[in-house]
């Protein structure tokens, strides 16, 4: 049986590794997650039959109670819930992955006493269990601030002087306790506990006080963090499935991570461990001039006679669900012959590639939609620039205001069109929260709010010329 | 002979470990941005491999303790595998009636 299984489990790794190489490449994307899915539905079926399980009939019955209620709630969750909302479920079911790490530690650490491990495999069983505890916690705050929960909403009510120190502490705690349990062998059910609540506390404690811009690489970095985890508690269990794939994502996630992280020209520990109040020095450069509002019609018109327009969405059309309004808009763009292109900063919207998902959704083709590194020469030649629910990426004191907080960030140029128009909900700031002077330039003009109706607004403008 | 054997399960999991971290890594530096989020996703649901071992974890369970935490494994298991695979696919969905590619 246990060779049965053995070639099973490598089946699966073999799927995984060939479904992830498939979803690397657009065209194969789809049919890389199905080829994983065989993988994972073979490896679970034959799991039932593990030589390890060495249980009553009872312990059947509730694998498959538990299977069906998490498979049956993960399957309404994702199949209802709007494509918007999607960064904020991958970190809900990331943290799920995370919290079945930190159980099957939890379980083999309590077991020790009947079943004596070795000390190597107990501090694996340790770390797994404090990196899952950290994932399940930080992903479930992440969650909660994508999804802006009121008790969330205020970044700042959770950061208190000193607060790295106290972190450090509770971690420090953690990895103490967490080694004198695997050290003693001890399987005492209060000092277990004690530390399965140290590791989960500084998992909310590490994500509470960033921000809703820098979620994306924390989810990111607690993605990594699961598969770490997975990977350390199939070595306690000798699972090479488990190992295999936990360890591809531990590296790949991690790659991702510094990826984003490089694109908003921070480093990982800046986003974990300052926040953007405590960056810069000196005050910010003042911002002059006034912010021009402008009419929908007024800018489809502009719009409309452009030989060039490039457009720039933001997490602002994701909240509008405007995808599909400013599609139906380009299209009739193109149709009297005005050049469009999308322009994708690497962190607009929530995740990289977000703004792209939301684009394809509305059937906007691929060859319409550039990377910042592809594009940014082109905005001098654009006649206009519509920037849509953006603006920390847009932001030019990116570039020249060494006391903002985005100073160094890699930016579009927007500023560079000969007309900029913004498509904006209110008079407030990015999450970065601070003034952008693109906002005040002479060339730009705000179209002021919901990106959907602006783009309604739009349509019915070009629709008027005839 | 005894020696090698011994060296080999030693270094086995090393390989192991250097193999399928450069392997992550390989697979994710080619990707284009425009597949930063589904891939993300990808690799979410495949870390849902966890499931695997919560059933392990849950079948060696003896006290009624060790049964509730072997069941909450599975059940967030099977929500991390499950989730994860339809949470992508609804991404990778999106790319399906797309005329060409970005490059």
């Amino acid at each position: 049986m246990g060779y049965a299984i053995e070639t099973i489990y490598f089946l699966t790794a073999v799927l995984f590794i060939v479904g992830l190489q498939r979803m690397s490449h657009p065209t194969t994307a789809r049919s890389g997650i199905v080829w994983a899915g065989y993988g994972m539905v073979l490896a679970t079926v034959v799991s039932f039959v593990h030589p390890q399980i060495q249980a009553g009939p009872g312990n059947y019955a509730l694998m498959v109670i538990a299977i069906a209620i998490g498979g049956a709630i993960a399957w309404w969750g994702a199949k209802k819930v709007a494509m918007t909302a999607m960064p904020q479920m991958i970190a809900i079911y990331n943290g799920m992955g995370g919290g079945a790490a930190a159980a099957i530690a939890a379980v083999e650490l309590l077991k020790v006493h009947a079943h004596p491990l070795p000390i190597s495999t107990l501090i694996m069983a340790v770390a797994g269990a404090l990196i899952g505890a950290v994932a399940f916690s930080g992903s479930v705050v992440a969650f909660g601030k994508l999804q802006e929960l009121k008790f969330f909403k205020d970044d700042a009510k959770f950061r208190f002087t000193g607060q790295q120190k106290v972190n450090a502490a509770v971690f420090t705690a953690a990895v103490v306790l967490g080694l004198i349990i695997a050290m003693t062998h001890s399987s005492s059910g209060a000092l277990i506990t004690v530390f399965f609540l140290l590791a989960l506390a500084f998992g909310a404690m590490m994500a509470l006080p960033i921000g809703g811009a820098d979620m994306p690489v924390v989810i990111s970095l607690f993605n990594a963090f699961t598969g770490l985890a997975v990977a350390l508690e199939g070595f306690v269990l000798g699972n090479s499935a488990m190992i295999i794939a936990g360890i591809i994502v531990g590296s790949s996630g991690t790659l991702l991570t510094l990826m984003m992280a490089k694109a908003m020209n921070r480093s990982v520990s800046n986003v974990l461990f300052s926040n953007w109040a405590a960056l810069g020095s000196g005050e910010a450069q003042a911002v002059t001039g006034s912010l021009k509002p402008m009419e929908p019609p007024d800018a489809a018109i502009q719009m409309a006679y452009a030989s060039k327009v490039i457009i720039v969405p933001g997490y602002g059309m994701a909240v509008a669900q405007a995808q599909h309004k400013i599609w139906e808009m380009c299209k009739l763009l193109i149709e009297r012959d005005v050049t469009v292109k999308f322009a994708i900063h690497p962190v607009a919207g929530r995740m990289p590639g977000h703004m792209n998902v939301l684009l394809a959704e509305a059937g906007v083709p691929y060859d319409l939609i550039f990377d910042m590194d592809e594009i940014n020469e082109e905005f001098s030649t654009a006649d206009v620039a519509l920037v849509i629910g953006a603006n920390d990426v847009v932001n030019p004191a990116a570039r020249t205001d060494k006391a903002s907080p985005i100073y160094g960030m890699p930016i579009l140029n927007v500023d560079h069109a000969k007309n900029v128009q913004v498509i904006k909900r209110g008079k407030g700031v990015g999450f970065a929260g601070i003034e952008n002077a693109l906002f005040f330039a002479d060339n730009t003009r705000m179209v002021y709010g919901d990106a959907q109706k602006v783009a309604a607004g739009m349509i019915q403008g070009i629709k008027d010329l005839g | 002979m005894e020696i090698m054997k011994q060296v080999v399960e030693f270094f086995s999991p090393i390989y192991i470990l250097m193999l399928a971290g450069f392997l992550g890594y390989e697979i994710i530096s080619k990707v284009p941005v425009i597949l930063h989020t589904p891939l993300m996703s990808g690799t979410n649901f495949v870390h849902g491999i966890v499931l695997v071992g919560a059933m392990v974890a849950l079948g060696q369970a003896v006290t009624p303790l060790e049964q509730a935490i072997g069941f909450l494994a599975v059940l967030l298991g099977a929500g991390n595998a499950v989730g994860g695979y339809f949470v992508t696919e609804r991404m990778l969905e999106m790319f399906k009636s797309s005329k060409g590619q970005e490059k």
